[in-house]
């Protein structure tokens, strides 16, 4: 009862800050921080390879920061704090975190051999113990809400890309997330699919949920977003609104990004 | 056949019927329009709706099939004529009680053996795969050594344990509290030789099995389901496994059906399974041939089960993994016989 009742305040700030990350000798997060208040929309762009994926996943701690830290509603994510040290959670309490924050992958990820609502009620079930009817209840909603309701049988294999996105969300969302996270949802899917999955996010943007995004897309970002974040090589080069990012951006090397992706994405 | 060469010699007899390509050329010195003038045929097109298509014949397939067939029946009526065989002496024993106890035994061994072997394996596939050195250097370990000796030398060795150990006591090591202590020779029957030797060489096979299923399902499985916050356990068990199975029951079915004949090895310690028995059967009356053929025969008889139960079995696996699942044998036949019976009314 306490978990639905916590979950019906929309709240979901989400505060990084001087977060550090690398790979052996290669430095991909070099001191990020990044306040999103809750209900907003972030939209994160950059090129390949300027750390946005990677600051995206450790927001929900699949990625171990080395430094810094990332609280949601000022609770640390991963991280208990005893003393002057942060000690990490144990697999069991980031597991319960992790049920707050929705995530939707570039290749969905959706569990091949359980059908669209097998996909989206198997989360409820376990982690938040949700009895097996309200769940599929829930879930037929949820597959309604994205617009798959008459393809809740379907193996993913069976449906196109497009569709295998809206079942991640409907399953990302089946927990009621106060934030959802997107690593660059529309990166695998044919431009003629990628307005649907679009969509489905557009309406989420409005809902009260705080939704960070990583994509290519500028003219959804824009469509969106009410902070552009521009990231290059492990920093924050640039933020603001969709207007001031792009139409009025005042670093050269967000110009020059953007002068290369911005006209492609206009023309279509 | 006339009427198509006709058909298709017309344009080239007729180059100026596709007026058009020579009508295009607004530039004759670039080699891309100069092509289509000199081969106008190749662009023409011809009508062929209302030609008969006739498949590719394979004479070769049907002298290949034919070769095939009159080999089999050479065989076949070899094994049927040859009185040496002594297929009487094969029907005789073939059911009779001491060869069906030995069955029994056969099949009580493989279960046994398959169950706790694979169980096994599968915690050593995990261990295996654990981060902890110690852990994954253990399971190796422990496939090293069971892959790398004899499963013979490893039957004997348990059923001679007693020599190496006379007793066997449970307690906490390194103190003098012991909960039960036993004579190794009781403890160690030929029955338990027998299941010790068998499952422990199984759970070395099938772990590498388990571990090669779990590799291949993809991390971003995985990745999905810790997002989710489904625990590690369920994660294996929920997720992982039933995809991993795909590609875990075709070898772990070549394994089972190994061990159902690996059981023969037992006979060593003199155990009376379905090979031991059919060995001191013809040891009395000399029926050296019809005897091992009647062991021969249970054994495909088991093997043909299993190979029924493996299509059965996977096809449940291959649930989500192909878009439409092929039909069985069984509804293939009933669909040919259901199309036959159709057709038969419509006429």
């Amino acid at each position: 009862m306490t978990i639905t009742e916590a979950r019906t305040e929309t709240r979901g700030l989400v505060q990084i800050t001087d977060v550090h990350k690398s790979y052996g000798a290669l430095e991909v997060l070099k001191g990020v921080s990044l306040t999103v208040e809750p209900g907003g929309v972030a939209v994160i762009v950059g090129p390949s390879g300027s750390g946005k994926s990677t600051l995206l996943r450790t927001i929900n701690h699949l990625e171990k920061v080395d430094a810094g830290y990332i609280t949601i509603d000022g609770s640390l994510v991963g991280y208990r704090q005893r003393g002057r040290t942060l000690h990490e959670l144990r697999e069991k309490e980031i597991l319960k975190q992790r049920t707050e924050i929705g995530m939707v992958f570039q290749n969905f990820n959706l569990f091949g051999h359980l059908s669209a609502l097998e996909n989206v009620i198997e989360a409820p079930i376990v982690a938040l113990r949700a009895s097996k009817a309200e769940a599929r209840r829930r879930g037929l909603e949820l597959l309604d809400r994205v617009g798959l309701k008459d393809k809740a049988e379907a193996y993913p294999r069976q449906l196109s890309g497009g569709q295998q996105q809206r079942v991640a969300i409907a399953r990302a969302l089946a927990l009621e997330p106060k934030i959802l996270l997107f690593d660059e949802p529309t990166s695998a899917l044919d431009p003629e699919l990628v307005n649907e999955v679009l969509d489905v996010i557009r309406e989420l943007a409005t809902s009260g949920t705080t939704l960070i995004i990583v994509t290519h897309e500028m003219g959804f970002a824009r469509d969106v977003a009410d902070t552009v974040i521009f990231m290059d090589q492990g920093r924050i080069v640039e933020r603001g609104t969709p207007a001031e990012i792009f139409s009025n951006p005042q670093e050269e090397r967000t110009k020059s990004f953007l002068s290369k992706i911005i006209e492609p994405a206009f023309n279509i | 056949m006339s009427t198509t060469s006709t058909h298709v010699a017309q344009p080239v007899s007729n180059p100026m019927a596709n007026g058009t390509v020579s009508d295009e050329v607004p530039d004759p010195g670039t080699l891309a329009n100069q092509q289509p003038a000199t081969t106008p045929p190749e662009r023409a097109v011809t009508d062929y709706s209302g030609y008969k298509l006739v498949a590719a014949k394979h004479p070769w397939r049907w002298v290949g099939t034919a070769v095939v067939a009159l080999g089999l029946a050479a065989i076949i009526y070899s094994l049927a004529t040859n009185p040496r065989w002594e297929w009487g002496v094969v029907a005789q024993w073939f059911t009779a009680e001491s060869v069906l106890r030995g069955l029994g035994e056969t099949l009580k061994l493989t279960v046994i053996a398959g169950a706790l072997g694979f169980v096994l394996g599968f915690i050593l596939a995990l261990m295996r795969l654990s981060a902890s050195p110690l852990l994954s250097s253990v399971s190796w370990t422990f496939s090293w050594i069971f892959r790398s000796t004899p499963l013979l030398v490893q039957m004997l060795l348990w059923y001679n344990l007693g020599y190496l150990y006379e007793k066997i006591s449970l307690g906490i090591p390194f103190t003098s509290i012991n909960f039960f202590e036993v004579q190794t020779t009781t403890l160690i029957s030929q029955f338990a030789a027998a299941v010790l030797g068998l499952t422990l060489n199984q759970a070395a096979y099938s772990a590498e099995i388990i571990r090669g299923g779990i590799l291949s399902v993809d991390q971003g499985q995985l990745e999905a389901a810790a997002a989710l916050g489904i625990p590690a356990w369920r994660r294996s068990t929920r997720i992982v496994l039933p995809q991993a199975m795909r590609s875990i029951l075709p070898t772990a079915f070549n394994e089972i059906i190994g061990l159902v004949k690996g059981t023969s090895i037992v006979y060593v310690l003199a155990y009376s399974e379905l090979f031991y028995t059919v060995q001191v059967i013809y040891n009395r009356t000399q029926q050296v041939l019809p005897l091992l053929l009647v062991a021969t025969l249970w054994y495909i008889v088991i093997t043909s089960v299993l190979s029924v139960f493996q299509y059965y079995i996977e096809r449940h696996y291959a649930k989500g993994a192909v878009r439409t699942l092929p039909l069985t044998p069984l509804q293939r036949a009933r669909k040919f016989f259901t199309l036959r019976t159709t057709i038969r009314e419509q006429r």
